[in-house]
């Protein structure tokens, strides 16, 4: 009954193996062996002093120590401003980074928008996440001056290429045949975004922007360190004055709020499935 | 009502789906198009309303000719055309009246569908279709907490909903169980007479497309190889769309199905 040439008689009795990934066994080892030898020369580079080491414990020892006895009060009014700044810089970005994204990732979808607009709003997007953070809050540091303006723009500007991508991503694997369903009955573009993709993409929408949330927060710490205002810039002074328990107190704050948003976006998502 | 011109859809692959096809269905009909898969049947309905572009030739609905019409005169004739969908095609996360109104959209403003404000009569003739399936309680429930067998109601109603002059319904019971099929079946032609639609039925139980209309066009490889009453569907005729087999057997079938369908 087979269709195709082919001797049952030789195969019967032999072990079956899957086909290797790579089909010429010489260049499969080639590669596996090429890459070990890489790996073990690159660890060999890394040069490690131990001496600097072992003084440089003692200083990390006194840092963990701190988190044994943060102190919330003697700094308390820096601690409360900055924390305050980078939560209203967290929000402000979020969200208009969110309402951005949103109709650059209809662009970026293929097979929502036609060819030209995909090329534009693929291109912000590589141009968003080429640029990691830091260079950005630099630069508008520069522009802006110290201060949380330029640290809710670097944020707004980070979240476009992150949403931006992963909706649109969630966009091209969308059912074609909902969507299409509703493009069946004359509904106008619009009408078809609005009912035909909005409700498959939705969840992921939310989770995404959720989880945005929580980076950006993350991220407000660090910023504050190249002067984007912000918990961090008063994290950055509390470092600088040697000041390891205020620093710990901060950091405290911050897993605290980072795991309350954690907890926050498991219940949302639970609810939007 | 509808008259296709020799269509005609290549697909970029170079596949010829369509050759130069040629219908014609008059007010009323409800035509049932048979066929092995990939003979283009999905192709031949979407080309109709212009889901899939067709390469040339030209539709005609009425005396209006669809091919050449621009992107909005184009979604005032999808109006006219009611589509039923293999795998029902509901918006799974809408309600099932948002999925029903979502029929209504060609007609209503962005903002009113936006905000869900549709007109009173466009809810009242949602809740009157629903009724009439049998599924009027269920109008706040989620489209994906229903069986098949309700979802193809649901999709029923919103192709009816834009108050249609023909219905384009590709394999609605593809994924049915065999009584549910017939009773889906038995429902798009009784509605089709109670309103006077023309429908074109894709599927491929040949069984169920004789029981149920009072046209048969066969397809195979794009081009037509038959064209008449169910009772034509001879075992030679079968062969010369499907190919070689035994035919005796679904057609015998089709005999004890209309005992059944009469006992009932």
């Amino acid at each position: 009954m087979s269709d195709t040439a082919f001797d049952v008689q030789t195969r019967i009795g032999q072990p079956w193996k899957k086909p290797p990934f790579v089909r010429r066994s010489w260049l499969r080892w080639t590669l596996i062996l090429g890459f070990i030898v890489y790996l073990i020369a690159a660890y060999l580079t890394v040069e490690v002093n131990w001496s600097r080491v072992y003084e440089g414990l003692e200083r990390g020892k006194k840092f963990i120590l701190a988190f044994t006895s943060p102190d919330f009060t003697s700094r308390s009014g820096d601690i409360w401003e900055g924390m305050v700044e980078s939560i209203v810089m967290t929000v402000a970005a979020s969200v208009v980074g969110i309402a951005i994204s949103i109709p650059i990732a209809l662009g970026a979808a293929r097979n929502v928008a036609p060819l030209p607009i995909y090329l534009i709003c693929r291109g912000i997007i590589a141009v968003s996440r080429a640029l990691q953070e830091i260079i950005v809050a630099i630069l508008l540091v520069a522009i802006f001056g110290f201060g949380p303006l330029a640290g809710f723009l670097t944020l707004s500007f980070a979240t476009i290429g992150f949403l931006s991508k992963l909706l649109a991503e969630d966009i091209e694997s969308m059912d074609r045949v909902q969507a299409e369903a509703i493009k069946a009955s004359g509904a106008r573009w619009t009408q078809w975004i609005n009912y035909g993709v909005q409700p498959q993409v939705m969840p992921r929408l939310i989770g995404l922007s959720i989880y945005r949330l929580d980076i950006n927060f993350r991220e407000s710490a660090i910023l504050g360190l190249v002067g984007a205002g912000g918990i961090g810039a008063t994290l950055n002074t509390a470092f600088d004055r040697y000041e390891y328990d205020t620093a710990a107190a901060i950091l405290l704050i911050i897993i605290g709020i980072v795991m309350a948003l954690e907890y926050l976006s498991g219940v949302v998502r639970a609810r939007v499935q | 009502m509808l008259r296709l011109e020799k269509l005609v859809k290549t697909y970029k692959t170079g596949d010829q789906a369509l050759q130069a096809v040629d219908l014609e269905i008059p007010e009323g009909q409800v035509l049932a198009l048979i066929g092995p898969s990939g003979a283009g049947k999905s192709t031949l309905i979407r080309c109709i309303n212009r889901l899939v572009e067709p390469t040339s030739g030209k539709v005609h609905l009425g005396n209006v000719e669809l091919t050449g019409l621009s992107t909005g005169g184009l979604r005032r004739e999808r109006r006219r055309m009611g589509m039923i969908f293999q795998e029902y095609a509901l918006v799974e996360r809408l309600t099932v009246m948002e999925n029903v109104l979502s029929g209504r959209l060609g007609y209503v403003g962005f903002w009113r569908s936006f905000l869900r404000r549709f007109p009173q009569s466009d809810v009242d003739e949602a809740f009157r279709l629903l009724d009439r399936v049998g599924l009027a309680h269920m109008a706040d429930k989620r489209a994906d907490e229903l069986s098949g067998g309700q979802r193809q109601r649901v999709g029923i109603c919103r192709a009816l909903i834009q108050n249609p002059a023909l219905l384009l319904v590709d394999e609605p019971t593809a994924s049915l169980d065999p009584k549910t099929s017939r009773q889906i079946m038995r429902l798009i032609c009784e509605l089709c007479k109670e309103r006077g639609l023309a429908a074109i039925i894709n599927i491929h139980d040949v069984a169920l497309a004789q029981m149920f209309v009072q046209r048969v066009v066969g397809l195979q490889l794009g081009a037509i190889k038959f064209d008449g009453p169910p009772e034509g569907l001879t075992p030679e005729v079968l062969t010369s769309i499907y190919g070689e087999e035994d035919w005796e057997a679904t057609i015998e079938d089709v005999d004890e199905d209309e005992e059944i369908e009469v006992a009932l």
